[in-house]
């Protein structure tokens, strides 16, 4: 886990510095917040395809923090419609990596 | 002066221990202060006190673990002399009560209260007299948090609570993993499991549940929920689990005795409606905290103060009362992909509402079979105090109010 957290440090130091965020350092961010929401989990078996709620346990409350965490961490707005784009690992980061580019 | 008790926070709790003070005698405190921290089966407590003065005497000491109703701390309220009180004998066996223990251990009379002193009036106010002769209580033996020590309704239904609540049996106690001959500490998980199934077991053996059922059109609520947050930032967004707790604390005042608890055989009517959120813990097991006051809060205010009450069920922050307050339980399954919960009453509770998942369903409407959004509300009812007319009448009015979202 704190190896999450201090890379995904560094990836904010990085879009703070206005570098471009790849999709490595996106996945990174992404598992830190679900790490936050569900401090249990062990974050390097999860499938990238597989839907995060369902392989964390990851209730309506724990997804909303996830979201408010994405937001704190990236600054990107995510409309409560688009939260099914990001039901599994891989389409997080399909559907972060742009909004964090784009800004 | 006031007694400051182990508090019973709710049916399953026997004892608990005392982790720290926050406060030190001679410390000023206001009712509703945080004092102690308190380890139970279940999570560790921010205990609040009911009085406001001096703290006068710490009896305990961190460590120690009593049962429910066990003296803690006496405070002086304000006119009265200091040291006018003594600790009672009691107390100080109450050290033999430590953890660890490898034996079980005789068990320990909870501390009876001081005796007022001959001749002198009890302050109790109409309804806590009435409510103290239906239920049995002496008023004598009563701690009352009112002004100038008057006893409240709350105070009566609080020691009521607390004489209703099951002592621990010596014998039952090496059952429990935590004194184990080999004097090993189990995880909590395991003493957890142990009183939601003590607790469960009573309710099922002790109340006569009925069980009902509804599908509610969540359409409106669900298109009024969307328009909101399209309108909001991430952090202030609602879920739709807010709403249903509203609309669940706003029916109860159309069946006001589903708001009730069952103490020795009668109804008390509680005065607030305290939503009990039945919260499950990452570790395991689950917690049912209450919002307090639920039916008077916006539902904004409600977001906020059940996203912090999960936050703090998970981080074993929860406050006493709102453990040992809750006048009704709520419990959703949705998430889980549930359809229909039939829930088990938590007692002294004589109610518990369940919620099922959405689902998108053919309805009809004037004629025609369109497609809506549904979810199943159930609700699970001891029969001693309502009868399934009532219960059917509180089920339409939570369908109605969810019909017009901006409402609540």
């Amino acid at each position: 886990m704190e190896s999450f957290s201090r890379q995904s440090t560094a990836c904010f130091r990085a879009r703070k510095s206005y570098k471009a965020m790849t999709n490595e350092q996106i996945k990174q961010i992404v598992l830190k917040m679900l790490g936050d929401v569900a401090p249990e989990a062990d974050l390097y078996t999860i499938k990238p395809d597989v839907p995060v709620r369902d392989q964390l346990d990851i209730d309506s409350v724990d997804y909303l923090n996830f979201m408010v965490g994405l937001h704190k961490e990236l600054g990107v707005e995510i409309p409560e419609s688009d939260y099914p784009k990001m039901t599994t690992l891989d389409r997080c980061i399909e559907y972060l990596v742009p909004l964090t580019n784009r800004s | 002066m006031a007694k400051f008790v182990m508090p019973t926070l709710g049916a399953d709790m026997t004892e608990g221990k005392l982790l720290a003070w926050r406060k030190k005698v001679g410390d000023f405190v206001h009712r509703g202060d945080i004092i102690a921290d308190v380890e139970t089966d279940k999570a560790n407590i921010e205990v609040e006190v009911f009085a406001t003065g001096v703290i006068e005497t710490l009896v305990l000491e961190p460590g120690q673990k009593v049962p429910v109703g066990t003296l803690m701390a006496i405070i002086r309220q304000e006119g009265e002399p200091a040291g006018a009180e003594e600790i009672p004998e009691a107390a100080p066996a109450k050290k033999a009560v430590c953890e660890k223990v490898t034996a079980p251990p005789a068990p320990i009379p909870t501390a009876p209260p001081a005796p007022r002193p001959e001749g002198e009036r009890i302050r109790i106010s109409p309804a806590a007299r009435k409510a103290a002769e239906e239920l049995g209580i002496d008023p004598a033996a009563v701690t009352g948090t009112g002004p100038g020590g008057r006893i409240t309704l709350e105070d009566v239904q609080r020691s009521a609570t607390a004489k209703a609540a099951p002592v621990a049996k010596p014998e039952a106690v090496p059952a429990k993993p935590e004194a184990t001959p080999a004097g090993i500490t189990a995880d909590r998980y395991a003493r957890m499991r142990q009183v939601i199934a003590d607790a469960m077991a009573r309710s099922k053996r002790e109340i006569p549940h009925y069980y009902l059922s509804t599908t509610i059109d969540m359409t409106r609520a669900l298109d009024w929920l969307t328009e909101q947050n399209t309108k909001r930032p991430i952090e202030q967004r609602l879920l739709y689990g807010v709403l249903l707790v509203k609309a669940v604390a706003l029916a109860l005042h159309e069946v006001p005795e589903l708001n009730s608890t069952w103490i020795n055989g009668l109804v008390v009517k509680s005065p607030n409606v305290n939503v009990g959120m039945a919260i499950s813990l990452r570790q395991g097991g689950l917690i049912a905290p209450a919002l307090l006051k639920a039916d008077s809060q916006s539902v904004d205010e409600l977001m906020t103060n059940f996203l912090d009450l999960v936050k703090r069920a998970r981080a074993g922050s929860l406050r006493s009362s709102e453990l040992s307050d809750s006048t009704i339980t709520v419990t959703s399954l949705g998430d889980q992909g549930v359809e229909t919960v039939f829930g088990i009453i938590y007692p002294p509770q004589v109610a518990l509402v369940g919620f099922g998942k959405v689902t998108e369903r053919p309805w009809c409407v004037g004629g025609q079979t369109v497609s809506r959004r549904v979810i199943s509300a159930s609700l699970s009812g001891d029969h001693r105090v309502t009868d399934g007319h009532r219960g059917g009448v509180f089920l339409a009015a939570v369908d109605r109010l969810l019909q017009s979202p901006e409402k609540l």
